[in-house]
This record gives C-alpha cells, sequence and structure tokens, in this order.
C-alpha cells in the first residue's frame, strides 16, 4: 500500500526518459514517484530539438530502440493533447556530392535491410520535397518515418497522462540511495527525508553518472555539448529535418574535439532550428562564437535563404554520452533493485518511449519488449567487466 | 500645480529635441535614446504586431529584450525587438503580420 513516501518505483530525474518511465509504469498500474533537482526538461531535454529519428542510426540495438520508440510516439501522438507538437514529417538527409552519395546509398540499403524506410532523391527532385535547398545538391535520401516533438511539452504531458499516480517531487535532490544489509536498494534520501520504493530508475541523463555514484556503482557518462541557433519566426521554409550526411559520421564519432555538421529543421511555432555541434569539454556552457559561426555558415550553405534571416538566440546543452554511443537501459547487477534509463546522446528525445516501455515491464516482472542481444547490449554493467 | 510625473521630469532632463518616425505612414514624435517601443508608447500606440497563429494584438511586454513580444518590421526588417532598437530620424515601424515573411512560404 502506497504512503506519501512510499511507492513501487522511484525515478530519479523529470526529463523525457524518466517521463516516459513514469508513464508506462503507470500504465501497468505501478505507483511512481519521479524525483528531480531542478524542473521537469530542466536538463538535456529542454535543450533539444525534439528529433525522433532513424534516419541517423546504424543498423543494431539503437535502431530496434528507435523504430519502437517511434511506434509508441505514433500510438502516444493519439493519447498526448496536440500541444506535444508531434509531426511526422519526415527527414531528408543530403549529399553535395557523388562520394557522399554513394556512402549514404550503401547506409541507406543496410538500414532498410534492417527495416527503415529509405527512398533514395535525385539530386533535381529534392526541390519537390524542399524548395529552399541549395542548387546543385548530388542527391538524398528521404526517411518518412522521422518525426518531431517539442521535448519539454512532451516530457510535461507524458507526467501528467499518467494521471495520479505519479507524484511529482521536483526541487528535490537525490543525496543518498538507501539499501538493506544485503545490498538490495530500498530507496532513495533527499533533504526532505526518505523515499521507499523496491525499484529506483537512474533516469538523470548526462547526470546519471554522478547519480550512480550516489547508488555506489560507475557508470561513464559524459557530457558531450551542443550549441542551437533559433532563428526569428518564418513560414514554413524548412519542412522537414534535413542535414548533411556528414551528420551521420560526426554522430557515430568517438572525437572529444569540435565537429559541426548541418541540422536543420522547421518548428510549428515558427522558428527554425539549427544544429548540430559535439564536442566534449565537460560541463562547460560558455558561449562559443566559433561553433555558432560554424553552425550558421552550415545552415546558410543547405538553406541559401537563411543567410537573409536574423537568429534570435542561441543555447547550449550537454548530450549523456556513453564511451560505446548506446544508452544504459536495465537492471543493474551489481546494486539489486537499481534499473537505468540514461546515456541516450542525442537520441534521448526518440528513444524514451522504447526506454520507459522496457523499464516499465522490468519493474513489473514481465519480458521487456526487446530481445536479449539487444538487452544486453544496452546493460549498465558492461564498461567495468570484472577485473 | 502639478508636479511632472514623465521619466524626463523626475530626473529633471533636459531632452535634445524630437525628431520624426512613421507608424503605418503616419508621423509621430521621437526623442533622442527612445527605444521605439518607447516612442511607440509616448504616442499612445499598443500594439505593432499580430500573432502567427490567432492574429491577435502584441506590443511591448518585458520591454527589456527577454519575451520577444514586441517584435516590430522597422525599415522593413521584421522582427525586430521594438524595445531594443533606438529611434532613429526617419525610421519607419511597421504593423507585423505574423512572422513577417509571408514572401519566404513555399
Amino acid at each position: 500500500m502506497p504512503t506519501r513516501s512510499s511507492s513501487d518505483l522511484i525515478v530519479v530525474g523529470a526529463g523525457v526518459v524518466g517521463a516516459a518511465c513514469a508513464h508506462y509504469a503507470a500504465r501497468r498500474g505501478l505507483d511512481i514517484t519521479v524525483v528531480d533537482r531542478g524542473p521537469v526538461a530542466g536538463g538535456t531535454t529542454g535543450a533539444g530539438e525534439g528529433n525522433l529519428l532513424v534516419s541517423d542510426k546504424e543498423p543494431g540495438p539503437e535502431l530496434r530502440l528507435a523504430l519502437l520508440s517511434g511506434r509508441l510516439w505514433r500510438e502516444l501522438s493519439d493519447v498526448l493533447p496536440a500541444r506535444v507538437e508531434y509531426e511526422a514529417k519526415g527527414g531528408l538527409v543530403v549529399a553535395s556530392g557523388e562520394t557522399g552519395l554513394t556512402a549514404l546509398r550503401a547506409f541507406a540499403h543496410r538500414q532498410a535491410r534492417a527495416g527503415v524506410t529509405a527512398e533514395e532523391v535525385a539530386g533535381e527532385r529534392l526541390h519537390d520535397l524542399e524548395p529552399h535547398l541549395a542548387p546543385g545538391l548530388a542527391g538524398g535520401y528521404h526517411y518518412p518515418q522521422d518525426a518531431q516533438v517539442q521535448p519539454a511539452l512532451a516530457a510535461a504531458h507524458l507526467l501528467r497522462a499518467a494521471g495520479t499516480r505519479v507524484r511529482l517531487r521536483l526541487g528535490e535532490e537525490v543525496v543518498g540511495v538507501l539499501t538493506r544489509t544485503d545490498g538490495t536498494v530500498r530507496g532513495v534520501r533527499t533533504p526532505a527525508g526518505e523515499l521507499h520504493a523496491p525499484h529506483v530508475v537512474n533516469a538523470a541523463g548526462t547526470w546519471g553518472g554522478a547519480f550512480a555514484r550516489v547508488a555506489g556503482v560507475a557508470l561513464p557518462v559524459q557530457p558531450r555539448r551542443g550549441f542551437v541557433l533559433v532563428t526569428e519566426p518564418l513560414p514554413r521554409v524548412v519542412r522537414r529535418k534535413v542535414y548533411a550526411a556528414d551528420y551521420v559520421a560526426d554522430v557515430a564519432s568517438g572525437s572529444a574535439a569540435l565537429q559541426t555538421s548541418p541540422v536543420v529543421e522547421g518548428t510549428p511555432a515558427g522558428p527554425v532550428l539549427i544544429g548540430a555541434s559535439r564536442e566534449r569539454v565537460g560541463f562547460d556552457r560558455t558561449l562559443s562564437t566559433e561553433v555558432l559561426r560554424r553552425l550558421a555558415q552550415g545552415a546558410a550553405r543547405l538553406f541559401p535563404v537563411l543567410a537573409r534571416v536574423r537568429v534570435l538566440r542561441t543555447y547550449a546543452g550537454f548530450r549523456p554520452y556513453l564511451p560505446d554511443h548506446l544508452p544504459a537501459v536495465g537492471a543493474d547487477p551489481r546494486a539489486p533493485g537499481l534499473l537505468h534509463a540514461c546515456g541516450h546522446e542525442g537520441a534521448g528525445i526518440g528513444l524514451a518511449p522504447a526506454t520507459g516501455a522496457v523499464i516499465a515491464a522490468l519493474v513489473a516482472g514481465d519480458e521487456p519488449p526487446l530481445d536479449a542481444a539487444d538487452m544486453h547490449a544496452f546493460r549498465p554493467e558492461r564498461f567495468h567487466g570484472t577485473p | 500645480m502639478t508636479r511632472d510625473r514623465s521619466p524626463l521630469g523626475l530626473v529633471g532632463a533636459d531632452a535634445e529635441a524630437a525628431f520624426e518616425i512613421t507608424f503605418d505612414g503616419r508621423t509621430l514624435s521621437a526623442l533622442p535614446g527612445q527605444s521605439v517601443a518607447a516612442a511607440l508608447w509616448a504616442a499612445g500606440v499598443l500594439a505593432w504586431r499580430t500573432t502567427r497563429v490567432g492574429g491577435r494584438p502584441r506590443g511591448a511586454f518585458c520591454a527589456i529584450g527577454q519575451c520577444y513580444d514586441c517584435l516590430a518590421t522597422i525599415n522593413g526588417r521584421p522582427n525586430r525587438r521594438a524595445c531594443l532598437v533606438p529611434a532613429r530620424p526617419g525610421d519607419a515601424i511597421t504593423t507585423q503580420e505574423g512572422d513577417g515573411h509571408a514572401g519566404l512560404t513555399v
């Protein structure tokens, strides 16, 4: 019987992943307490563009997680209010030259065998899809399964739609994990007191490594910084998520050095969002004019019309990076009762529903909706084999 | 005698000579150092933009550059924050309809 301080599940983190864990656990009839030291979507979720992408993913466990998530987002779009701005807008990946197009074609063929819909678009037909695209591009691929949401609203409405089974404790930092003498997790401690539950989920995103330490286990989550430029509101000058083929290589890179590749998309509210940069510089929020310049140049190369448009603001966010670019999703055998749902890097909005569905199934004692090999790939203890 | 409670009066400032700007073709007076929003307010104009979705009137809200409510088309350039842009002699401010970029629609 849940009381004010006890529930079936404690979710640490009120970003989109924590919200999805709580949402799907509530659907299973569990009572959940969500704790966050800040507000809902106060970390990386609030800094995201809300991309739900399959187009940028190599065949493998992450792509399967993304395909499942894509189906769940479509279902959620009927459940959540329209203001989460779910748009099945599709993605368009473009290559400037024949070399890039050949590589993109090979990539898309591998994806197609893994269940991704990818349609080649000849260079001269690109403008049918995106009239403002630069002339002279070699060609591209259209990915109709790519979609977008407004991530902060999506997180908030995932929580709200879960109803009274979810209790939110915002502005409250978890400072300790409670364990029994046998090491089994039995709750968490905050400055306000103890919260009890037989399951605790680490959905602390980029701060998931820090929370893992609080729980007494290691998880090497590191921040991978990205900047976003926000233009003045415009009519629909960019219809899909449009990006250059180099983006896929940048996402997959393990380098700490700065990488930028143009990623451009419109929003229902009007502004166009321009990314994407990646660099590992810790939690440094210092504005980098070099990054902003490269993002602006890249976007204007793809969409020359943007050179005449004003950027109203810019912001930085920190993607939760794990060294193999896969999230940590599943139960942690080093601390029975502790589960992880973090480290989704730049794909957390997209991967949130499937992650939440997996966590909810595990907590309920059911089979997760992923096969064992994929669960093995996401196992949180994989970075620390027995010495 | 009523004390002058205007910003100028309160600080006892002696403003430089006023100049002219226009709002939707109507000539208004502005003082050096006034923002476009301040000049419009001083002339009794409270709205100079319509919202993108509902077409509702908007003007200055925060007046310190944070809220982006006061966007105006100034000398043909849309989406300028009227609360931050200093008024200059001859400026032509026009009511901005929606995003002000209807010409880019595809």
